[in-house]
């Protein structure tokens, strides 16, 4: 069973158990086509694990996970967690990025020129032409992630999945590659899901959010998700949300709880 | 000008029949090894190469214990050790090291073992220098259609794992996301690498093989910042550094001690060991940003 055009991803009351753990709880949420979704967690929530579920690289305990149907090419993108490219490998971001399109694919690549075509393309519209020439692993974090994206993005997908891809950025890269990916959302037709653990920054740009707390998810829009009474009842103790200057705070609340002040990891303003 | 040239190619280089062996024979095994050998140096695993080098050598010096060419044994042997690394998981960044100095200990051990039982004999006298630092001059031309087999085939697994190593060799996690199995293309390169490896041993012996297989694609690897011209590259030098060594050890012949004549092998690494540094030299070159 696969999904119709509008939908980029349902994923079906999944469950996760790992080392005798659950790690995700029924999780159940649906992405449409064309829009920016966050999965906001602090570390050890469960976001890599889902990611990998909807992947295919980890099955669920129980419940499924629904994918587009494409014909010919891939249906998801993915640009992992943290890793580390070699300052000294010898490979072009132009080089990554055509491996993205046909890098799963056996034999030496003769020289195509509908192949450096949408390449060029791709790397136009994540702004990375002008480094796509030097050693990827030397071009800085923010490059370096334009370059990932464009990877992800080259065989057309119909879903994108960025894990933490903010986490090495300041501020304005980080805001720079919001406002790309929300406008490759856009423009392609593709569901994207961006894995963080600080909301901030994606809230000017997401057009739903999914709150991972403990396993258990609670999804829709910033507005109908991030609220005292929905994450009080996801973490199971009192959470406080206070809005300062258009950004978003979320704090234990100060009653009933063993670590009265202690703050979760996303809330930015600290 | 002339009397300069005449004094480095010595008469004779080019009419000789066991030159010609050793040019065609040597370039050969030069091009695969240098091929195999990027994807060594971009995999970090030129210790696992000496590894199977080592275990190579013991099979070559097994070899002529039975009376076979050495040849034989120097495949066979550093197959073996390419599929007991992939056992011991020399995939895994912290299971390589491991895995190769266990094998590599191995390897020297069996081929001490061989190497005193064939010394024994007198039909094996010279077997010691012939594993562990080659003899170029002394293959018969009648090798050279298995080398070609055994070398095409290692490039043809090159060429068709390609994409999916190269891939690999960037990032594991983005080959993953593709569905690629990093084992998989990782042990179809040991393969090709254990072949290119045990063609070198044949070549300039088994302690010197990495060196072919290593050196030249590291100098490629220091000129060029694409995968496809450092292939190119890395074969030119390579071939370069072997003729170039061929020669001189042809030269050497007339150079002191008289009438012995140095080892190839040995010009054919301290020519690559220049083009290394030459190479980096040429990349930190004053003017250049980086
Ligand atoms: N293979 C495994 N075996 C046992 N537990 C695991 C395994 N993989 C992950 N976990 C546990 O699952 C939980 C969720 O991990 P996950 O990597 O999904 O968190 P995350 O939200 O991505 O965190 P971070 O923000 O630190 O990346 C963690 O507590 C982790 O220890
Ligand atoms: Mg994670």
């Amino acid at each position: 069973m696969s999904l119709g055009g509008d939908v980029g991803l349902r994923v079906q009351d999944v469950t996760v158990e790992l080392g005798g753990r659950r790690v995700l709880d029924e999780v159940r949420f649906e992405l449409p086509a064309g829009t920016l979704t966050g999965l906001i967690g602090s570390n050890g929530a469960g976001k890599t694990t889902l990611m990998r579920v909807i992947l295919g690289q980890l099955s669920p305990t129980r419940g499924a996970v629904l994918l587009p149907d494409v014909a010919g090419h891939r249906a998801v993108g993915y640009v992992p967690q943290k890793f580390l490219l070699d300052p000294d490998m010898p490979v072009r971001g132009r080089d990554l990025v055509a491996l993205g399109l046909d890098g799963h694919r056996l034999g030496f690549p003769l020289p195509n020129r509908e192949r450096r075509r949408r390449v060029a393309e791709i790397l136009r519209a994540v702004g990375a032409e002008a480094v796509a020439d030097e050693r990827v692993g030397r071009l800085s974090g923010g490059e370096q992630q334009r370059i990932l994206i464009a990877h992800a993005l080259v065989s057309r997908p119909r879903l994108l999945l960025l894990d933490e891809p903010l986490a090495n950025l300041d501020l304005r890269s980080a805001r720079e590659v919001v406002d790309l990916l929300a406008r490759v959302a856009r423009e392609q037709r593709v569901a994207v899901l961006i894995s963080a653990h600080e909301m901030n920054a994606l809230l000017p740009a997401m057009d739903r959010v999914i709150y991972l707390a403990d396993g258990r998810a609670a999804c829709g829009t910033a507005e109908e998700v991030v609220r005292p009474d929905v994450l009080s009842r996801l973490y199971g103790h009192r959470v406080e949300v206070i809005r300062v200057g258009g950004r978003v705070l979320v704090i234990a609340g100060d009653s009933d709880d063993a670590e009265p002040s202690h703050p979760h990891h996303h809330d930015g303003a600290f | 000008m002339g009397a300069v040239l005449r004094a480095i190619v010595e008469p004779g280089f080019f009419a000789s029949p066991v030159v010609r062996a050793a040019v065609e024979l040597g370039g050969a095994v030069t091009v695969v090894a240098a091929l195999v050998g990027v994807f060594t140096v971009l995999r970090g695993q030129s210790f696992a190469a000496e590894a199977v080098g080592d275990i190579g050598a013991s099979g070559g010096s097994s070899a002529f214990l039975v009376g076979a060419g050495p040849l034989a044994g120097f495949v066979a042997f550093s197959a073996a050790a390419a599929t007991v690394l992939e056992l011991i998981g020399v995939q895994r960044a912290r299971g390589r090291d491991v895995a190769t100095g266990i094998v590599l200990g191995l390897g020297f051990g069996l081929t001490a073992l061989f190497l005193y039982l064939a010394s024994s004999r007198e039909s094996a006298s010279g077997a010691t220098a012939t594993i562990l630092f080659g003899s170029i001059f002394a293959i018969p031309a009648t090798a050279l259609p298995l080398v070609l087999l055994l070398g095409g085939t290692a490039v043809l697994l090159l060429a068709v794992i390609y994409r999916p190593l190269l891939l690999v060799s960037i990032s594991p996690e983005l080959a993953a996301a593709r569905g690629i199995s990093a084992r998989l293309v990782g042990f179809a390169y040991l393969l090709a690498l254990a072949t290119a490896v045990a063609l070198a041993a044949e070549t300039i012996g088994a302690i010197l093989s990495t060196a072919l297989v290593v050196g030249p694609a590291a100098s490629a690897l220091r000129l060029t910042s694409r995968p496809a011209r450092a292939l190119l590259a890395a074969a030119l030098i390579g071939l370069a550094c072997t003729w170039g060594g061929l020669l001189l050890a042809w030269d050497s012949y007339y150079w002191p001690p008289l009438h012995h004549g140095w080892p190839a092998s040995f010009f054919i690494v301290a020519l690559v060991v220049l083009s290394y540094l030459l190479a980096g030299a040429w990349t930190h070159r004053p003017g250049r940003g980086r």
